[in-house]
């Protein structure tokens, strides 16, 4: 069943690095919310069921529903419904994507576990994760796509987290839900500061600032 | 070590005080000058009670910061270099408030006061803290604090440009500051002081190099050469309270590193004492020699500051010396002499660059060929800067004269008392103090002769007139102090007898003994110059007595029997200064600049000469000049763009991470 969850997220892992359309990026990166949610519900529940339970409808409530909400109105705010000429084209995200795929299984069978019984799956997903966030960042020119981008890569974060850290879910959890808290605020600040000024938020425009 | 915390705190309060109360600037002048005062009044009770007592105080608190821990102790090293901070700050602060009290810098307060506490706060936390990471904190806020206090006036483009070499230099030296404590932790497993105190043995053949980058690293920070050039450019724009602090205490807290290094790297060699007099003897020589070129009173003020840095190192060399050669004598009067001339150059440097200030405030002016006669329109003033001028030439019965003394005492005892090769670093020791205290003297000579003799040169400086007494008093505290620690000099090795059995491992009855000798022939000297004193005082009252009821007339000085004498006929600092600078024209290269005048009847001339740092101008600008043009060719990599920053970061983690796992 587990299994079943992490195929799920490397597919809207590619889905992802596939999206052209703002809304449609903004429902995948809410979908995966949703999917990590469901996370630590299928693991032994044990006598933590119901913290774990707790922490799984917040969860699910902020990132699948307010984020998402919050990124679309940002959208239509600042009319960046398309993102219409990046860097790497789609196609050529999907190729990065499976490489970065190939080498997050490489990186997840050469790293020493402490124990043996930890979830190699799971490492390796959320390395996958990590990576095509760290690559969309990279490679978009809206900031919007940006923040999808570091959203995907705290997903990522958190996947690790939940592999790792059962026995301490709520450091964990809370540690990354406040991440999160803060990169969209704060997102959404340089967002709405960059359209004001520059009337569009292509963040490569802001090279004009260099020395 | 209570009253110290409590100074810390007082500071600290008070300087974010002032900061919130910018926009009343009677408020935020009172706040801070108030914080300074008392902080260093409770700070000096302190530094005094464990100077007397010789049982240091520590305490220790955990710290989150990896590697590092809140310890923090008074030993009498500590206290010896904190007397001259809490003295100058207390100072300093009353002669600032009335310095700053014009209009022009009223919107400026809050953010002086704020540096100025934070300022003297770090530097009591660099002297008693005993742990790497919280010393190099301290350290950097002193280097900030102190940067935003010499662009006060940072509309000026010569000060922003003091400011940035200032900037740069500091944390040049910082960088190599950091090196050394992570090689010294690395060898001693922890980055407490009192690890690197057992750490000697460990340490091996790297000693040196840590010894070498301990010079260079807090030695730019004391202005030796060749990294003193912020020195000359810092102190002129700084307003003049924060130079006589800066010049007072700051830098010398690079010498209280370099004497820590020495207590940590024990078994100094030769070799060492061979370096640090060649820096000594090249840093005087040249630092004065530099002086002696100057136009501007506080870039005079500061390239003697390098020289009597260069002084100290001496010192410090001839007690190095007397370490590897297992003559405890030596040791004894080399820390001694040097070790005092700390405390003695912070008094006198600060009392001359307190004149510096009210001379610019009472003449607008600080180019001396625009001065002259001053000693008639600021009789205070005058009087006090001739005293400072004595105390910095090294000539009796002033207190420069006692720690010079000392280092020479010792100088001519390793003379007597070592083999030949031993024996070279002090022969050159006394060879450089011999020429830097005859040069002193000349410099002086113009500096004082110049500014205060003789007939205005300028508009401004026949209107001079004296500053307040505010402006007054911290001079007379320190002009004091320096008539005091002379006359006192023969009780100055008790004082100086705890620092140096904590600098060097010697045997309390040994130093005693060392010090019974010199102490005797400093009473003789203070004794014959009392009766000079006194004869002087005789001469003076029966000249007085024998003029009552005579006819007496005055007479315009420099009058040369010319019918028609202007103040331009005198003699200029440049041409004062010209028959020394001849004969070191190989080293001190003065461009010049002559219009020749011409014909019977010629209309105009002109000749002026530049005083340009000739170790700024034939080594660093080339050698910086080298760096831009290496640098600029990885100029493409600041591309402007965020992905492709984002990308190095990705790439560099990425590849990091492969490494690591291949």
């Amino acid at each position: 069943m587990q299994d079943l969850l992490f195929v799920l997220l490397i597919l809207t892992g590619f889905v992802f690095l596939g999206s052209g359309r703002m809304q449609f990026g903004i429902r995948t990166v809410a979908l995966q919310g949703i999917l990590l949610g469901l996370i630590p519900l299928l693991g032994n529940l044990q006598d933590l069921w119901a913290r774990l339970t707790a922490l799984a409808v917040l969860s699910l409530a902020i990132k699948g529903m307010v984020l998402p909400y919050f990124l679309t109105r940002a959208m239509h705010k600042s009319k960046a419904l398309h993102e219409d000429n990046p860097f790497v084209g789609f196609t050529a995200s999907m190729v990065v994507g499976i490489i970065c795929l190939g080498g997050s299984f490489w990186i997840a069978s050469r790293l020493p576990f402490i124990d043996s019984s930890q979830p190699k799956m799971a490492v390796a997903v959320s390395l996958f994760i990590v990576l095509v966030g760290f690559f969309v960042i990279i490679s978009r020119r809206k900031a919007l796509s940006q923040v999808l981008g570091y959203l995907v890569m705290e997903n990522g974060v958190y996947i690790f987290g939940v592999a790792f850290a059962v026995d301490v879910p709520w450091l964990v959890e809370l540690g990354v839900l406040l991440d999160v808290f803060v990169a969209v605020f704060v997102m959404g600040i340089v967002i709405f500061h960059i359209s004001k000024s520059f009337d569009h938020i292509d963040t490569d425009q802001l090279s004009s600032l260099t020395g | 070590m209570i009253l110290i915390l409590l100074c810390l705190a007082i500071c600290t309060v008070a300087g974010i005080g002032a900061w919130l109360t910018r926009r009343s600037p009677k408020l935020t002048s009172a706040l801070g000058q108030g914080g300074a005062v008392s902080g260093a009044a409770l700070g000096m009770v302190g530094a005094i009670s464990v100077m007397a007592s010789g049982i240091p105080e520590g305490l220790r608190c955990s710290w989150s910061v990896p590697f590092g821990s809140c310890s923090i102790e008074l030993d009498a090293l500590s206290a010896f270099f904190l007397l001259p901070v809490f003295l100058l700050t207390g100072l300093a602060a009353v002669y600032g408030a009335r310095y700053l009290s014009q209009p022009k810098y009223a919107s400026r307060l809050g953010s002086h006061w704020l540096f100025f506490n934070l300022l003297s706060a770090s530097m009591v936390v660099v002297i008693v803290a005993r742990n790497a990471i919280l010393f190099l904190m301290a350290w950097e806020i002193m280097a900030l604090a102190s940067f935003f206090l010499v662009t006060l006036e940072h509309e000026r483009e010569s000060v922003q440009r003091a400011g940035w070499i200032y900037l740069i230099s500091t944390h040049l030296g910082t960088a190599v500051l950091f090196f050394f404590f992570i090689l010294l932790g690395s060898k001693s497993g922890s980055l407490d002081f009192d690890s690197f105190q057992s750490a000697g043995e460990v340490i091996g053949p790297q000693a040196t190099l840590l010894f070498i980058l301990a010079l260079i690293g807090f030695g730019t920070k004391a202005g030796i050469v060749p990294v003193h050039v912020w020195l000359p450019e810092a102190h002129p724009a700084a307003p003049s309270h924060i130079s006589a602090l800066m010049s007072g205490v700051m830098i010398k807290t690079g010498i209280y590193g370099i004497v820590r290094t020495l207590i940590w790297l024990d078994n100094p060699s030769v070799e060492w004492a061979l370096t640090l007099i060649g820096i000594g003897g090249v840093s005087g020589v040249l630092g004065v020699l530099l002086a002696l070129a100057q136009h501007d009173l506080k870039r005079l003020l500061a390239y003697h500051s390098v020289e009597n840095i260069g002084i100290i190192f001496l010192g410090l060399g001839v007690g190095v010396l007397g370490q590897a050669t297992g003559t405890p004598i030596l040791t004894v009067l080399g820390y001694g002499g040097g070790l005092l001339h700390v405390l003695n150059h912070s008094i006198f440097k600060a009392l001359l660059f307190l004149g510096a200030g009210n001379v610019l405030h009472g003449a607008h002016t600080l180019n001396l060929e625009n001065t002259g006669g001053l000693l008639k329109r600021m009789p205070w003033t005058g009087t006090m800067f001739l005293v400072g001028a004595v105390a910095i030439c090294g000539l009796p019965p002033l207190n420069g004269f006692v720690s010079e003394f000392m280092i020479y005492a010792g100088a001519f005892h390793a003379v007597q008392s070592l083999d030949a090769f031993a024996a070279i670093p002090s022969i050159l020791a006394i060879l450089a103090l011999a020429l830097i205290g005859g040069l002193a003297v000349a410099c002086f000579t113009k500096a004082f002769g110049i500014i205060f003799l003789g007939q205005p040169r300028s508009q401004h400086a026949s209107e001079a007139h004296e500053s307040a007494a505010a402006m007054r008093w911290p001079m007379v505290v320190l002009a004091a102090l320096c008539v005091l620690i002379g006359i006192l000099a023969p009780l100055s090795p008790v004082m100086l007898r705890p620092v140096i059995l904590q600098v060097a491992p010697l045997a309390a009855l040994l130093v005693s003994d060392s010090m019974a000798q010199i102490q005797t022939t400093l009473a003789v000297i203070v004794g014959v110059m009392l009766l000079c004193a006194l004869l002087a005082a005789l001469l003076l009252w029966r000249r007085r007595t024998k003029l009552t009821g005579r006819a007496r007339a005055d007479a315009v000085t420099w009058d040369c029997g010319y019918a028609a004498p202007t103040a331009r006929m005198q003699y200029t600092a440049a041409s004062f200064a010209q028959p020394i600078l001849r004969l070191v024209a190989g080293i001190v290269r003065l461009p010049k600049r002559f219009t020749q005048p011409k014909g019977y009847f010629p209309s105009a001339g002109s000749f002026s000469t530049e005083t340009p740092d000739v170790v700024e101008r034939e080594a660093w600008a080339p050698a910086f000049r080298i760096v831009e043009r290496v640098l600029m060719r990885f100029r493409w990599i600041q591309t402007g763009s965020i992905h492709l920053y984002i990308l190095y970061m990705a790439i560099t983690l990425i590849v990091l991470l492969i490494w690591k796992l291949w």
